[in-house]
């Protein structure tokens, strides 16, 4: 990866993006949390939490603190993009940590997945193919955003590759699996949704009680076991 | 020891400054749409600034006291009246074991806050009082409040033996327009707008959606275009982003926004404009002047500064009580 293509900005007067370059890529999510990793265990005084992204790692920070204990720098911010290039320079790849391979058994019944029909017609496949071809990977889980424990993976085979609905569903059942383009992902909560629908998952993604409330971390890797 | 909800208003939850550290979740961190409104009637009660209070919107709840406190209220002029009689904002006032709290009308504002002395007894969830209401987790069984609930104070006041005479300074006293001017830095794309567009977020004035809430507020206007299309992976969004949706509208990022998200970034509201903003609703307008980091992290230093001096004057008198 060439670092001239690295942007480092502001997201408000709080936070800092680092972002990598605007394609989806292994080995950039790779360095993205890395980066973020870099920062937890690093930390420095106002460091509030780093969040990685597909190709992007943007850390909170206390502005009044980081101004405080960086009086050198003339904003917080400029304070906070030393500390990151001093951990660009440092994190690679290889230190994201150990990455972790889960497996999810799948209901595919009809109806569990609600659009399964769909993606085989627009794939021209039958509904077995599709499932067939779906699990037949192994998807990294890139981020977690949009809910509590909703993981985004990828990437999913050309061949059922299938856009979003037109119309969102206005009620995605909790554990729908679903797939918008070549991403996969898992809604942990029931919600609002537009992903076309192809199996629901009985584990739960999203456990507020526990020590992790989410099931699953940045950088996973996510098995699918189709339940006969 | 606590406070009965004799009413359920709108949409009042238990809230405090947020909930940091799990971001890379998808927590969002929920808490106070108003934070200067929240730690500054805190901050009058002698409380922690991160002490839940009560967020309301109009209609607010009807509340009785069932414990002798000394409670506060700030942020919207709800026109609150103790027993009948006005009682002021910004301003802490001796509530006596059943005494009934109710707002009469909308004066300012639309978000106004609760705080009690020593605080309200809440559901905690990953370290934060916050009710989150995607999660159904903190603040209040992770929910609104409804008639009935009853809202425990974690300490009470002796009766009678209580002056209370202290108040904010005028200077430190939000004044909630219903069009103010919010001061903004720019987005990571917003040099990939059209040269009109640019100039028509800061030229002309937004209307704020009644599809607004604690998400967001939609805002209704001219719509602006990007130079040529460009397509952005969701990244880490922030309370105050302004994203450009498909339709040429902005959304800016309220206090229950996603974590992430994939609109272009067109600019962010600085932390000190960000309560100002808080306060809109429905029909509001708003328009947005440009300013640079460094004038933004100076005015948010200048502030704590002020809340600094404030803090000390308060806790000798909280010390009385």
């Amino acid at each position: 990866m060439n670092d001239k293509t690295i942007r480092i900005f502001p997201l408000g007067d709080s936070a800092l993006t680092v972002e990598f370059s605007n394609s989806i890529s292994v080995s950039v999510n790779q360095r993205a949390i890395a980066l973020a990793n870099y920062f937890e265990t690093e930390s420095f005084p106002g460091f509030i939490e780093s969040v990685p992204a597909y190709s992007s790692t943007t850390v909170f920070y206390d502005l009044l603190a980081v101004r405080k204990n960086f009086p050198e720098f003339s904003t917080a911010f400029d304070a906070v993009k030393s500390i990151a290039g001093e951990g660009l320079k440092i994190v690679n790849s290889s230190d994201e940590g150990d990455s972790r391979t889960v497996e999810i058994p799948v209901h595919f019944d009809t109806e569990s997945g609600l659009d399964l029909e769909f993606v085989s017609n627009n794939s021209g496949l039958s509904p077995d193919r599709t499932i067939e071809i779906f699990t037949g990977k192994s998807y990294r889980v890139f981020m977690l955003g949009f809910l509590p424990g909703f993981s985004y993976m990828g990437e999913v085979d050309d061949r059922i590759a299938t856009t979003r609905k037109e119309t969102p569903r206005t009620l995605v059942p909790k554990g729908s699996v679903g797939i918008a383009g070549t991403q996969t992902g898992i809604y942990s909560l029931a919600s609002p949704g537009g992903w076309q629908i192809i199996g629901r998952t009985d584990l739960e993604m999203f456990s507020p009680n526990g020590d992790q409330p989410s099931f699953l971390r940045p950088g996973d890797e996510v098995k699918f076991i189709a339940i006969k | 020891m606590s406070i009965l909800i004799q009413k359920g208003g709108l949409l009042a939850t238990v809230q405090d400054l947020g909930r940091d550290g799990y971001r890379r979740f998808g927590i969002n961190p929920s808490g106070v749409m108003d934070r200067a409104a929240a730690r500054l009637i805190n901050i009058l009660l002698g409380n922690d600034e991160n002490e839940a209070v009560l967020e309301m919107h109009f209609p607010a709840p009807q509340i009785e006291f069932e414990v002798n406190t000394i409670a506060a209220i700030g942020g919207g002029d709800f026109s609150p009246q103790l027993d009948n009689t006005p009682t002021a904002n910004w301003r802490p006032f001796y509530a006596k074991k059943g005494s009934v709290l109710k707002f009469a009308a909308k004066a300012s504002g639309n978000r106004s806050y609760l705080a009690v002395r020593g605080g309200f007894m809440t559901d905690d969830w990953l370290g934060s009082s916050s009710t989150n209401l995607a999660a159904k987790m903190g603040g209040f069984g992770g929910r609104k409040l409804e008639t009935g609930d009853r809202i425990t104070c974690k300490s009470k006041v002796k009766a009678q033996k209580t002056k209370v005479n202290c108040r904010i300074s005028n200077g430190l006293i939000p004044v909630y327009g219903r069009f103010p001017t919010i001061r903004i830095i720019v987005g990571a794309e917003f040099a990939v707008l059209m040269k009109k567009s640019r100039d028509l977020l800061f030229q002309q004035d937004f209307l704020i959606s009644n599809n607004s809430d604690r998400m967001g507020f939609r805002l209704i206007g001219e719509p602006l275009q990007l130079a040529k299309p460009r397509e952005i992976l969701s990244s880490a969004v922030s309370f105050g982003t302004i994203q450009l949706l498909p339709d040429g509208q902005l959304i800016v990022l309220m206090a229950d926004h996603q974590t992430s998200g994939g609109y272009p970034r067109v600019g962010h509201v600085i932390a000190r404009d960000l309560p100002l903003l808080a306060q809109l609703g429905s029909s509001d307008k708003v328009a947005f002047h440009l300013t640079d980091l460094k004038q933004a992290e100076r005015l948010a230093i200048e502030f704590e500064r002020e809340l600094s001096f404030f803090r000390i004057g308060c806790k000798f008198q909280a010390n009385s009580w």
